[in-house]
């Protein structure tokens, strides 16, 4: 059985300072069927190779955005990269069917509480739903949407030993990614992934990862 | 003549056999020319008596290793290292002093004799331990630095021993030896014979005052003056010149030449002059240097040793292991840690070129019999040559264990490793060379500024950029800027043929480094890349780009869009230049500007053209594709899929 590919989309505008997001990638790095991209890195004046990137997008099955969560949204190169790389007949439109049938997930990291993101909170909104607009980007272009892996209160995450679990819990996600062992349904349920990863990744992953 | 041809002969043709045979062998050049010495003195009887004269004028090669090693230290330098100067060094000289003085009382010498022994076997092997550190990249070590304190603290020390050794003299041994006391009394030509102690008190401090400030004042204008002639030799000769005078200078007045031409190069340190003059020495000081080990060796008397061996290499091993246990505590003292603590030990733990002076000067004092003096003479050779031994168990033994342990803790760490970034070479300090070490200097690197226009490193130095007087296109001059631990080299100088000349010898000499080049234009581009530049721009495109740009602004052309056609101009040229390279190369010499090159340049251009065109038909185009609309009614479609 051909296992997934996981084009990882990594974009930190400010590596030296990251807590979180830059310890996960370089996590998901070592992994042989991740191809992990530094977004920022390869294109620091955000000239995006559009050809370069729809390649690597058509050699992967499964798409991860990386990213901190700035104003409710992806960094600017990310939304750069969208702009750019999901063009009119490659990822919509007539003949725009490049993207069909693979699996979208966001993980990310915020600053305020999970309290802070609902209704009554000073947010107001859930973490799905202000990643709707990402949501509905992956349905347009024909692509499975995975609820976001999150970490919240990220700035005393690595004071309060938060970090090497959540580390374990990425590891354990892109496993499952990797071989495909994902109940959909089960995840699309939830607010975010993490809430209830054992109903979500099969006991065989699970067992797999402790073994490597 | 045929006699001294000879003679130099046999030290040449020892020194070149031996000496790359014991580095090959692993024990370092100093065991060699002390191997080659042996050979061709004791064993062979190749050279004779006029060792010891051979060996007084190769001193002068500690005189002018101690000048280098000056140039290094900056008089801030020094001063921050006062405190290990003076107290380690200090402690390391007294302890060892004493405890060895202590065992020679012990084996009931007289107490003067005792003392005159222990201070000759407190000093260690300045030429042997810094020597052996810069062949082992040991210099910038917490060890290397260490040691070097305290070498120097024993190098300034042999002057009070020089005075105090003739108050220890036996008076039985001075009734005996009227007739050594003559010629002891020899003929040098001294300024202060007979001077009272206040007046020759004066003339020290007058001279070294002198020193001091010829250094600074004088001897800038007298450089400057020297290399606008821009003869390669008279540099060389006015560098020997400063440290033939000054030893000349200091002998004079009765002073350590040594310690002369070690201030002078602390003076020196900071002066634009200091890796010319490096490079200029160093071949001398390799020589004499390895002249003076091989004298060491060859004036071994092996009658003595035979008569006596189990004597002396029993006193040997005494004196070095005292004196590696007071170096053992002393580095737990002053909490140096590791493999740092053993080399420390181990390098310091012989005995030095000094002994040889003061037990000689002990003889004309009548401190020792020349008997027991010989003996003596025998101890300090021999420890001195058992060092590089003690080196070889540092690499062999030492290293790996502490290597195995730090590779653990660096496993425990890995996150938290800071990478250590070398220092950045730039040659050529001009209009261009500027601007990279501006933008390098302000992001905290450490910059070395290297030009041959004595006007340019002066504006460098008023705005307080450190920069170096000096030919970049001479392998030495690289070497004493540090282009062993350089990460890379910046080449920005703007005469053609030195570029390709200084490209081409850092990537044959050191291909790790990087070597970041400006070009003239597209033809000497290609010839950089050929001789294997890693980053290669030609020095008006950007500029001319930039200007271009602003034009098509003023021309009412939106800024972003003439963004995005810049863009794309320099994508099409790259990879057009790619296609260029390679004919370029194939094409024969003086002929690779020929008829196919220019239809691929003018079909380059048409390449260019298009692209810019493209995007006033509206159609995709590389300069501003990721933001072309989706074609009118394209919505229609996609409710139809939503059903």
């Amino acid at each position: 059985m051909n296992k997934n590919k996981i084009l990882l989309l990594y974009a930190h505008p400010s590596q030296r300072r990251s807590d979180v997001n830059q310890p996960m990638f370089e996590a998901a790095r070592s992994l042989d069927y991740v191809t992990a991209v530094d977004l920022y890195g390869e294109y620091p004046r955000f000239k995006i190779d559009i050809d370069k990137e729809q390649q690597r997008l058509r050699e992967h099955d499964v798409v991860v955005f990386l990213f901190p969560f700035y104003w409710y949204s992806t960094p600017a190169i990310l939304k750069e990269w969208q702009d750019l790389v999901l063009e009119y007949g490659f990822a919509y439109g007539a003949g725009g069917d490049a993207l069909h049938g693979k699996w979208f997930m966001c993980a990310l990291s915020a600053g305020g509480n999970e309290q802070a993101y609902r209704a009554q909170g000073y947010n107001h909104f859930t973490l799905r739903e202000l990643l709707q607009p990402l949501e509905q980007t992956a349905r347009l272009t024909g692509m499975c949407y995975i609820p976001p892996f999150a970490l919240f209160q990220s700035r005393t995450a690595k004071d309060e030993n938060r970090l090497s679990t959540h580390i374990q819990d990425w590891l354990l996600v892109l496993k499952g990614l990797h071989t495909g062992a994902i109940d959909i349904d089960a995840a699309m349920a939830l607010n975010k992934l993490n809430d209830n990863l054992d109903c979500v990744i099969g006991d065989v992953v699970r067992e797999e990862q402790r073994n490597d | 003549m045929t006699e001294y041809f000879l003679q130099a002969f046999i030290y040449l043709a020892a020194a070149v056999i031996a000496v790359p045979l014991a580095k090959r062998l692993g024990l370092g050049s100093v065991l060699g020319y002390l191997i080659a010495g042996v050979i061709i003195g004791p064993i062979t009887h190749l050279v004779g008596e006029e060792t010891t004269t051979i060996q007084h004028f190769a001193e002068f090669g500690v005189v002018m290793m101690l000048f280098l090693v000056g140039l290094e230290l900056e008089p801030k330098k020094l001063w921050q290292m006062r405190s290990r100067l003076l107290g380690m060094g200090g402690l390391q000289v007294g302890l060892s002093a004493a405890l060895l003085a202590a065992i020679a009382l012990f084996f009931s010498q007289p107490w003067k004799a005792a003392l005159a022994i222990g201070l000759i076997f407190s000093l260690s092997s300045t030429a042997i331990v810094l020597q052996t550190f810069e062949e082992k990249g040991l210099t910038k070590t917490e060890g290397g630095k260490n040691a070097f304190s305290v070498l120097l603290m024993q190098d300034i020390a042999v002057i009070p021993m020089l005075a105090f050794i003739p108050v220890l003299a036996a008076p039985d041994i001075a009734a005996s030896s009227v007739s050594l006391k003559e010629t002891a009394a020899h003929h040098n030509v001294s300024l202060v014979a007979g001077l009272p102690a206040w007046g020759y008190a004066l003339v020290i401090v007058a001279s070294v005052g002198a020193l001091v400030l010829a250094g600074h004042y004088l001897s800038r204008p007298l450089f400057r003056y020297v290399a606008s002639s821009g003869l390669r030799e008279i540099f060389v000769a006015t560098a020997l010149l400063l440290v033939v005078g000054i030893a000349a200078l200091m002998n004079l007045v009765e002073l350590s030449p040594a310690l002369g031409t070690f201030l002078a190069g602390v003076v020196l340190a900071n002066s634009e002059f200091r890796h010319e003059l490096e490079s200029n020495l160093a071949p001398f000081k390799g020589l004499l240097l390895g002249l003076f080990f091989i004298t060491v060796g060859a004036g071994i008397n092996m009658q003595i040793f035979v008569e006596q061996y189990q004597l002396i290499i029993g006193l040997t091993v005494l004196v070095m292991v005292v004196k590696g246990l007071v170096l053992m505590g002393l580095a737990l003292m002053f909490n140096i840690k590791g493999a740092d603590r053993w080399l420390f030990a181990l390098s310091l733990a012989q005995a030095g070129e000094f002994g040889f002076v003061l037990l000689s000067f002990s003889i004309q004092n009548h401190v020792f019999t020349s008997e027991f003096a010989s003996v003596m003479q025998m101890v300090v050779a021999l420890s001195m040559f058992l060092t590089p031994l003690l080196f070889i168990v540092f690499d062999r033994v030492v290293v790996p264990r502490f290597r195995r342990a730090r590779q653990q803790r660096d496993k425990d760490t890995m996150h938290d490793d800071i990478h250590e970034t070398g220092e950045v070479i730039i040659a050529g300090i001009g209009r261009f060379g500027q601007i990279v070490n501006r933008l390098l200097t302000a992001n905290g690197m450490k910059t070395v500024v290297l030009d041959h226009e004595t006007a340019q490193i002066d504006n460098m130095r008023k705005i307080d950029i450190q920069s170096y007087y000096g030919d970049t296109t001479r392998p030495e001059l690289l070497d004493t800027a540090g282009i062993e631990h350089a990460a890379m080299v910046v080449v920005a100088i703007d005469n053609r043929e030195s570029i390709n000349t200084l490209v081409k010898h850092i990537k044959h000499a050191h291909p790790t480094v990087k070597v970041l080049t400006r070009a003239f234009d597209k033809g000497h581009s290609y010839e950089l890349r050929l001789l294997g530049a890693d980053y290669i721009v030609a020095e008006t495109y950007h500029s001319a780009l930039e200007l271009g740009a602003k034009a098509l602004e003023m021309l009412n052309i939106h800024p972003f869009d003439v963004e995005q056609k810049r863009h794309a101009f320099c994508q099409i040229e790259k990879e057009a230049t790619e296609e260029l390279y390679e004919t370029w190369k194939h094409g024969s010499e003086g002929q690779r500007f020929d008829q196919n090159y220019r239809k691929l340049f003018i079909e380059l251009e048409g390449k260019i053209k298009k692209a810019m065109l493209e995007d006033r038909l509206d159609q995709h185009n590389s300069s501003e594709r990721g933001w072309t609309p989706p074609p009118k009614g394209y919505d229609e479609d996609l409710k139809n899929n939503e059903r």
